[in-house]
């Protein structure tokens, strides 16, 4: 492919992305809360509504259960919906219907339909917003068979992902970070996917490997390079998918370094992490394994409002340099 | 004669406002006071914004001063309420202190929530305000819960349920309503109807023309008031209040109000115009209106009237140096209150 690759924040590659999509496929469809003319509480959607009108771009109504559904029974009958959330945490408002309806609508019906639904999650804290609109929640939907749960952590993954989601026939529920929407990264033109449940090498190493998902896979890197000077070399796999995960490159990674730390930024506990971990040790990986599996993730506490108070429950950089470390060093 | 006079008695009192009638000139004064206190509350926790003090985003109610205390006047100090995202003005017409509020926003441990709540979480549980939400509708069904608790307990509280327009479309309103409704529960339902939930007008989320009209769906009264007149305000909530003391159940009130600022910190008013803004703030403005009354029922004048704003600027200029001299909360502390109590 020829296509040119610019500069774009991971907002305008989801933008640009669900443009390509509107236009390439009439049976796709936004919809979500102050979508139009608002352009979305972050301005993700922007102008969308200009170019593709307010009968593809709906503005609905505060009614995350009800719409929620509606994208549900539009996606069984021949639309193709991408239903933006304002917040992440407002999906608990219809679980319901993604949990008991979208997710085994497929299964329970034998087969005989299939939900080709695409959710897009503004995610996690640092903005100040405080509990209700701060929640990393990814870990709950994946929870769900019948889902497909992705965390894209660069506007590449950003918009080829959910142009792979937007192809998908199963609901694709995506959790984007709201701080990394205004980070910069390299975007190709025109259509392509990343493929969802396959996993990244963000970096190789030899010591240990660090699973990382969403915003912790920048923090990750940052870690790296202060661990690079001190003679500690670090692999990181972005999970990238969350369901199903990319068993073979964890697995494989974690022969390779022997030691492996799980950094996520949602709540530790019964997290992400545990089943990464459970996951390898229950496999051929174990053998290899010079340290216990660690994981660094969230505090058992809801997002303060204060901002000390706020970044002290997610896992800072020095935190996952420290992490290393520890792995690293114990059998130094 | 004395018929004739009893009548000619009668009919001034009726082109008396309610709340002319019905409250004393030093509790008109304390209104006026509190619509300032609310008024420059939000414009010093904007301009702290600005100057970087306070993080993260917050939903003034600069507009919508006198439908709080309309709502709240009537209210014994034991009743309770339930609020929302654009909830600061609820908090002080239920009685909060300005200083404790300014040191929530800042983060700091005066604060009502100890620095972890923020604006969207504000509250003032002494006061019997069980909180701001920062989920629409979130409040709702608490509201009805608290109503429920009044009415086992016979404690003859009566709850005041704030949401907005945009909060008339979720689930959780329409549960409720009913509930409250088949179990003639001691709350009332206040709709400050502001024209929009974020950009988009009640004309285009909402099938009714007024929210008040859902009421006949859950068989109770819906009344519609100008939010804007302090008087009509207390009236039908003074009205409602009193039918859910008697026990015969809730009302829904909706007062049509405006919000002259944006929803929120990030919003680019793109969807009204500048003119419709305007209107609202040169010819409805609350504060206005019910100073001009105060004038003309002979309450107050010129002189008793800046006395009362110039209080109400020493009171914020010494809320925010409260604010800026209390401590930040410890990091190490960071898990308190989330349980009262783990088994160790
Ligand atoms: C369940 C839920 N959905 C969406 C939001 C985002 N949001 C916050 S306030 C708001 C508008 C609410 O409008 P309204 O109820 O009219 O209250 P107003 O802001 O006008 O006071 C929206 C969409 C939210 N906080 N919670
Ligand atoms: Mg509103």
């Amino acid at each position: 492919m020829n296509s040119a690759v610019r500069e774009l924040t991971y907002s305008q590659a989801i933008q640009e992305a669900m443009a390509i999509a509107l236009e390439s496929d009439p049976r796709v469809f936004l919809m979500g809360e102050d979508i139009g003319v608002y352009g979305g509480a972050f301005q993700v959607t922007g102008d969308l509504v200009e170019r593709f009108g307010t009968d593809r771009v709906i503005d609905m109504p505060i009614s995350e259960l009800g719409g929620a559904g509606l994208a549900v029974g539009a996606a069984m009958t021949g639309m193709r919906p991408i239903f933006e959330f304002q917040f992440s945490d407002f999906a608990t408002l219809a679980m319901e219907q993604i949990v008991n309806q979208a997710a085994k609508m497929r299964f329970m019906l034998g087969g005989e339909v299939s939900v080709p639904l695409v959710m897009r999650f503004p995610a996690g804290s640092g903005t100040g917003a405080a509990a209700q609109h701060s929640q990393s929640l990814e870990a709950w939907l994946a929870h769900v068979p019948g889902l497909k749960v992705i965390q894209p952590a660069t506007p590449h993954d950003a918009k080829g992902l959910l142009l792979a989601a937007v192809q998908d026939p199963d609901p694709v529920m995506i959790f984007e970070h709201k701080l990394l929407y205004k980070v910069k990264g390299p975007v190709p033109e025109g259509h392509y996917t990343v493929p969802i449940g396959k996993a990244e090498i963000r970096r190789t190493g030899r010591d240990a490997t660090i699973v990382a998902t969403s915003i912790m896979v920048q923090k990750s890197l940052e870690a790296a390079e202060i661990l690079q000077t001190e003679g500690i070399d670090v692999e990181i796999v972005d999970l990238r998918t969350i369901r199903p995960i990319d068993r073979e490159t964890v697995i494989n990674s974690v022969k390779k370094t022997t030691r492996l730390l799980c950094v996520y930024e949602a709540v530790k506990t019964l997290g992400i992490g545990a089943e990464i971990s459970a996951m390898v040790a229950e496999s051929e990986a174990f053998d290899y394994l010079d340290a216990p599996i660690m994981r660094l993730g969230g505090a058992d506490s809801p997002i303060p409002y204060n901002p000390e108070l706020e970044k002290a429950v997610v896992p800072q950089v020095p935190d996952i340099v420290a992490g290393i470390r520890n792995l690293v060093q114990g059998r130094r | 004669m004395k018929n004739e006079s009893k009548s000619k008695a009668k009919s001034e009192a009726a082109n008396v406002p309610f709340a002319f009638r019905a409250y004393s000139p030093e509790q008109l004064r304390d209104v006026l006071r509190k619509m300032y206190l609310i008024r420059r509350f939000e414009e010093g926790a904007e301009d702290s914004y600005t100057r970087g003090l306070i993080h993260g985003t917050m939903h003034l109610s600069i507009g919508q001063e006198a439908s709080a205390l309309g709502i709240c006047m009537p209210l014994n100090g034991d009743d309770q309420i339930t609020s929302t995202h654009r909830g600061h003005g609820h908090c002080i017409a239920k009685g909060a202190q300005v200083d404790r509020m300014f040191a929530e926003f800042f983060g700091k441990t005066t604060g009502y929530c100890k620095g972890r709540g923020g604006s969207m979480h504000i509250a003032d549980v002494s006061q019997g305000n069980l909180g701001a939400n920062g989920i629409v509708a979130g409040g709702i069904p608490i509201a009805v819960g608290a109503a429920l608790s009044a009415k086992m307990q016979k404690n003859g509280k009566v709850v005041i349920c704030f949401f907005g327009d945009g909060a008339n479309n979720e689930g959780a309103f329409h549960e409720s309503l009913n509930m409250a409704s088949i179990w003639k529960l001691p709350v009332v339902f206040v709709c400050e109807n502001n024209g929009y939930g974020m950009s988009t007008s009640t004309a285009r989320s909402t099938a009714v023309a007024n929210i008040a009209d859902r009421a006949a769906g859950y068989s109770m009264p819906g009344v519609i008031v100008d939010g804007n007149n302090f008087s009509a305000v207390a009236e039908a909530s003074s009205a409602a209040i009193e039918r859910a003391r008697r026990g015969e159940g809730p009302t829904l009130i909706e007062s049509k109000t405006y919000r002259h600022r944006g929803h929120s910190k990030s919003d680019r008013n793109r969807y009204r115009t500048k003119e419709e803004i305007d209107e609202w703030k040169e010819l409805r403005d609350p504060i206005a209106l019910f100073e001009s009354e105060l004038r003309q029922f002979g309450i107050l004048n010129d002189a008793g009237i800046e006395e009362v704003r110039a209080s109400v600027e020493k009171e914020i200029a010494d809320a925010i140096q409260f604010a800026k001299d209390s401590p930040m909360p410890n990091t190490g502390a960071v898990l308190d209150y989330v349980y009262t109590e783990l088994p160790q």
